[in-house]
């Protein structure tokens, strides 16, 4: 017994190492979130969260579901491989309307539209389609002659 | 019932608890959606970009992405044959409006598209003092704004310069390659408004993928190969010039 005669001190000091070392258990149980470490050292719900901000391009599968007729004269046409919302912009609202007539979408001006992809520049490839909207048009509105679903001279003016 | 001192102090910690599971909310469910049958990646077809700058302004609708600031951006090259190793870039606002008209000339032209490369190894990842951003089981480089503390260190540390300082949130904020929408069977924004079909989103893990075919059919490159970033962003025809 002589051994631990002068050692409470020593037992003082490890009880007090216990319980702080409980204490960091409880302090780390409320601070690290429940899903830290789910997949790795990072929050695994963050991912959910992430997947659940909102969506604004509705998908062209989504428009040709009731725009058949578009799709009809579109998939015969050289846009055939454009999308809806290349160039009608964003469209989940009108899409997921419950009256979709009712969100009605703006009809974008074919004199800019047009010309972001279509004016002639030495930067862009050889193939693709290019003119001088100046000398091309003298000023008149791209759908005067070229229906942009389906824009051949061809195609005798389908929508 | 009688809510004595020894009642409140075993209630206190498990309204606690209730409490922060409130508040974390319960992610939104992808009932088809198993994150280990994917790995995500994207290509760029170089040759079919044509600079429009709809994928920039796709993305900048889609994610709220804050002016100035760019998830994606089109870049221009101008390289001609006396000086290959010191090109002219121009990216007038990312691209976002398109590029001023160029006149032929004896050096070549041709656009970049550029976004965050969802590396395998990525060392924006690798730096993050707090476990806040990190590579996704599906092969994504994500942030978790609640957590991220906005000191900036993954913002110096992507080697492509992808990463930004979100002005009002103060985070890190990137391309999530548009996570909340592949998650959901539809394809990234960038992808969506493509006119010509220059980028198209690719899954190495979907055996049925026309990634695999054209991986083996075309001279395909990563940017900054030598950095060993395992990048995920392929490029079709890829001028030696890029960096």
């Amino acid at each position: 017994m002589s051994f631990f005669k002068d050692a409470g001190h020593l037992f003082r000091f490890a009880g007090l190492f216990v319980l702080a070392f409980l204490v960091f258990l409880v302090v780390r149980h409320f601070v690290v979130p429940k899903s830290f470490g789910e997949y790795g050292h990072y929050r695994g719900a963050s991912i959910g969260e992430i997947a659940a901000h909102p969506i604004k391009f509705a998908g062209h599968q989504t428009c040709e579901g009731c725009h058949v007729d578009v799709l009809d004269v579109k998939s015969k046409g050289k846009h055939a491989h454009v999308n809806c919302e290349a160039c009608h912009g964003p469209q989940v609202k009108h899409a997921t309307a419950d009256d979709p007539s009712t969100v009605k979408p703006v009809l974008p001006d074919t004199a800019v539209l047009c010309a972001r992809c279509h004016t002639a520049s030495a930067a862009k490839p050889k193939g693709f389609p290019q003119v001088d909207p100046a000398d091309h048009s003298n000023g008149m509105p791209c759908d005067t002659c070229h229906k942009p679903h389906s824009p051949g001279m061809d195609a005798g003016g389908a929508k | 019932m009688n809510i004595n001192r020894r009642r409140i102090l075993i209630l206190l910690p498990a309204a606690a608890i209730a409490w922060k599971s409130v508040l974390a909310g319960t992610p939104e469910e992808s009932p088809n959606y198993k994150m280990s049958d994917h790995w995500w990646s994207m290509l760029i077809d170089i040759p079919k970009c044509i600079g429009c700058g709809n994928c920039v302004r796709a993305c900048a609708a889609e994610n709220d992405v804050p002016d100035g600031n760019f998830r994606t951006w089109v870049e221009r090259y101008h390289v001609s044959d006396e000086n290959m190793t010191e090109p002219e870039v121009i990216s007038p606002d990312g691209g976002k409006e398109g590029f001023p008209v160029a006149t032929a000339d004896a050096a070549k032209y041709f656009f970049v598209p550029k976004m965050c490369n969802h590396c395998a190894d990525s060392p924006c990842t690798q730096v993050c003092p707090v476990g806040a951003t990190f590579i996704s089981p599906d092969g994504v480089v994500l942030v978790d704004q609640k957590y991220c503390l906005g000191c900036a260190y993954c913002v110096q540390a992507c080697p492509y310069g992808c990463r930004y300082i979100h002005p009002e949130k103060k985070v890190a904020d990137k391309c999530t390659l548009c996570y909340h929408r592949i998650t959901k069977g539809l394809t990234t924004a960038c992808c969506e408004a493509c006119p010509t079909g220059a980028r198209q989103l690719a899954d190495l893990k979907d055996p049925k993928d026309p990634i695999h075919e054209f991986l083996k059919t075309h001279s395909v490159q990563i940017l900054k190969p030598q950095m060993a970033t395992g990048a995920k962003v392929f490029y079709n025809d890829l001028d030696g010039s890029v960096r």
